[in-house]
């Protein structure tokens, strides 16, 4: 039944001294390996990020807090939402993907590995990049070590005036290098699900997985040249004498706005549709059931690709844009609720009427489909331009892209690592830990996010270092600072729990879900060479096939 | 055996070439990149508090020479291609010198028509928000027709050295997209630039 016969690990692989096995790590251009390091380094920053939420989390957990100074302060805002953001998300996103995808569509690598580990390296030297301004970025001024302009560094805070040392020229650089590293990783995708198919593997046979990916790539490619693009404007107005950005001499403000919006918004969405694929491979084999409407699941998906294109100035209904941009961009943004929320209907869909097993992964992802839709309403609040001009900049709006990002992306990623750690591994995480996990984290997560709300509506603005007492904001910030030792405890039995079961978790099995796509059908964890003999498939659920000879999907290919 | 591992049926999936696939993703994102720098020039037209202003320094006939020589030099890279494709390296080997000729004289003249602005005009980078454009605009393109000759220059080093064979030609012919593309660009700058903003 196995594409792949047990793999003893080869001999001369355990005898190898601790040095070569790290060169064989430097040197490899194996889909698989660059896919655990992105997910690796992309753990290790979301600690780091963590810290420094949690810092600000310290400092504001009582009114008038002295934790950190203003200054200080600033830079955790922007540290955190850039690390975040940036070395976070997307390499944890792009790396899952980097390990799944040809496993998925039955390949043996990417289509092209060497450009695959030159942009996992241009990640890693990117986020060195923006983490050494806190050794280099004094330069000859003796000012603020880190980046202090906010994760979208808005002019012209980003001018020599007011930014001066280099703190945000490694932003600029940081950022723009790992970004060639998404662009390279991206164009491999995307010809990777094209073009190396195996043979039955059509497209409306695609894992659903693949197809977001598949759009996830294109607006990587869009989106992401955009911001390049304005960075390079920037750092020519930084280190030329340029005026871009610069308002004394005729240069614009809202211009950069724009640009940088042009590539946010599309952003989030990068963030968010890949964590979609894990939950449509999720759901439906913890529902035991095929995916409710996969057709309308792709097309959903294609319009939520295009629609993210043309919302962006929804971050910019305070600047006072003309009454028609205003309700030109708060009807796109509504529009694009209707794709998103087609997708939601789809997995209770897939849901109603299934077996549900509540592991780990699904937990995750019933937890995402409350929270998620729960961000996605407030998020519609704040596409009501009246709304959004009493509550821009308040913390509600950071409750609000907490409840999506957080919800949404890193729930994805807990979701997925759960259910593929066993492939990639051959151990499996341990359950009971994985439960408490869970739970620690949900808890934390609302106790932390779901006050903001209430704070931002009783006038709590965001990016302030401190605030008065007696303004009625104590007790919500408390309970938002206590929701963060909740999630830290949560996190560490996560770290505990992978530790653990790599040395003695239940072994795996090539199959141990029961599941329907490719990457279940090899070794866990599968050779260098995924496949023994190249797959093929005659419909979207190839393991069922094999599992009931009787009643093969590809008997009802176009019912569904 | 399992139906995993029947054979493929021989018609199958469409799948195509990942060369090109790799190619248009890459000339995909160097479009938004221009595009970006496009629509700041848009943005900028006429807003330069202080001289000199485009219509003022800007001069046509050198450009439209330039303009010229950049985009014969995409009719002469398609005539290489053709000729390694059917195996006429030589003849090859002319048409891309000659293409690279031209985009040389291209990089001439627009070093020239640059020196010429700073020296007669004081129009530099810092001078005003037109500086500021037309020198990003410009010099992002040139880089690229740089870059694009440093590619053409490697082809044909390569093919002189006799190590360029008929079956690279589709790898040439990705290289000739690149050129093509380079090209294309122009055009919209040149419209930006001297007609629009002009
Ligand atoms: C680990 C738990 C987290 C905590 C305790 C936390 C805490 C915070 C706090 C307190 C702020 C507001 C700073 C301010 O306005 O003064 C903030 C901002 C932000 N957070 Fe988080 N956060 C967490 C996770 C995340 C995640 C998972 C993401 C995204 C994937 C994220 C993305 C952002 C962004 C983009 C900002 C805006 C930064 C800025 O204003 O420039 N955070 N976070
Ligand atoms: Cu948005």
């Amino acid at each position: 039944m196995t594409l792949a016969e047990h793999h003893p690990t080869i001999p001369a692989e355990v005898s190898r001294t601790l040095g070569a096995r790290l060169h064989g790590w430097a040197v490899t251009v194996d889909h698989k390996r660059l896919g655990i390091m992105y997910v690796c380094f992309g753990l290790i920053f979301f600690v780091i990020a963590g810290i420094e939420g949690a810092m600000m989390r310290a400092q504001l957990a009582q009114a008038a807090g002295k934790v950190v100074d203003p200054a200080t302060f600033n830079q955790l805002f922007t540290m955190h939402g850039t690390t975040m953001v940036f070395l976070v998300g997307m390499p944890m996103l792009l790396g899952m993907a980097n390990y799944l995808i040809p496993l998925m569509i039955g390949a043996r690598d990417m289509a092209f590995p060497r450009l695959n580990a030159f942009g996992l390296w241009l990640f890693v030297f990117g986020a060195i990049l923006l983490y050494y301004s806190y050794i280099g970025a004094q330069g000859l001024y003796g000012t603020s070590a880190a980046p202090d302009v906010g994760w979208f560094a808005y002019a012209p805070l980003t001018n020599r005036t007011f930014s001066p040392g280099n703190s945000t020229d490694y932003w600029i650089l940081g950022i723009m290098v790992s970004g060639f590293g998404s662009i390279t990783t991206a164009i491999n995708l995307l010809a990777t699900i094209l073009v190396m198919r195996c043979p039955g593997m059509t497209l409306m046979r695609l894992p659903l997985m693949a197809w977001m990916m598949l759009v996830v790539s294109v607006l990587v490619i869009i989106a992401i040249p955009v911001l390049t693009g304005a960075q390079i404007m920037l750092l020519l107005d930084r280190s030329l004498g340029m005026h871009f950005f610069d308002t004394q001499n005729g240069g614009s403000s809202v211009l950069w706005q724009h640009l940088f919006w042009f590539f946010g918004h599309p952003e989030v969405y990068i963030l968010v549709l890949p964590a979609f694929g894990f939950f449509s491979e999720v759901i439906p084999v913890f529902s035991r059931k095929v995916i409710f409407g996969y057709p309308l699941m792709v097309a959903a998906t294609v319009a939520i690709g295009f629609i993210s294109l043309g919302v962006w100035a929804h971050h910019m209904f305070a600047i006072g844009m003309s009454p028609a941009l205003n309700a030109f961009f708060a009807a796109s943004t509504l529009l694009i609720s209707i794709p998103t929320g087609i997708k939601i209907f789809n997995w209770m869909g897939t849901m109603i009427g299934g077996q549900i097993i509540f592991a780990t992964p699904m937990l995750f992802a019933s937890a995402f489909l409350g929270i998620f839709t729960f961000g996605g309403l407030t998020g519609i609040m704040l596409a009501v331009v009246p709304f959004t001009w009493q509550l821009s900049d308040s913390y509600f709006v950071v409750g609000h892209f907490h409840y999506v990002l957080f919800g949404g992306t890193i729930f994805g990623i807990f979701s997925g690592l759960f259910y593929w750690f066993p492939k990639a591994t051959g151990r499996m995480l341990s359950e009971r830990l994985g439960k408490w996990f869970f739970w620690l984290l949900f808890i934390g997560f609302n106790l932390t996010f779901f006050p903001m709300h209430v704070s931002g509506i009783l006038g709590m603005p965001r990016r302030v270092y401190m605030y008065q007492p007696d303004r009625g904001l104590e007790l919500w910030n408390m309970l938002s600072s206590i929701g963060v030792i909740i999630q830290a405890m949560g996190i560490s039995l996560f770290v505990l729990n992978v530790l653990i079961s790599l040395r003695k978790g239940k072994v795996a099995g090539n199959d141990p879900w029961n599941a329907w796509t490719l990457e279940w059908a090899t070794t866990s964890p599968p050779p260098e060479w995924n496949f023994d003999q190249v797959p093929t498939v005659g419909s979207a659920r190839p393991l069922w096939d094999i599992k009931n000879p009787t009643d093969p999907d590809s008997n009802h290919e176009g019912i569904s | 055996m399992s139906t995993l591992t029947k054979p493929a049926p021989a018609c199958d999936v469409w799948r195509p070439s990942r060369g090109k696939i790799g190619m248009i993703c890459l000339i995909t994102a160097e479009s938004c990149i221009f595009l970006t720098f496009v629509v700041a020039y848009l943005f900028y037209i006429g807003k330069s508090a202080t001289g000199p202003q485009p219509a003022q320094v800007l001069e046509l006939g050198l450009v439209i020479l330039n303009s010229i020589a950049l985009i014969s030099s995409s009719f002469t890279a398609v005539a290489a291609v053709r000729l390694l494709e059917g195996g006429n390296q030589g003849k090859c080997w002319l048409w891309l010198a000659i293409t690279i000729a031209l985009g040389a004289f291209f990089v001439g003249g627009t070093i020239y028509e640059w020196s010429g602005l700073m020296r007669d005009h004081a129009l530099y980078p810092t001078t005003n928000l037109f500086g500021t454009t037309f020198y990003s605009l410009v010099g992002l393109h040139l880089f690229h027709v740089i870059v694009g000759l440093i590619l053409l220059s490697t082809v044909l080093a390569m093919g002189l050295l006799g190590w360029v064979k008929p079956r690279h030609a589709p790898a040439f012919d990705l290289l000739s997209w690149y050129w093509h593309f380079v090209d294309a660009v122009w055009i919209v700058v040149f419209v930006t630039v001297y007609v629009i903003g002009r």
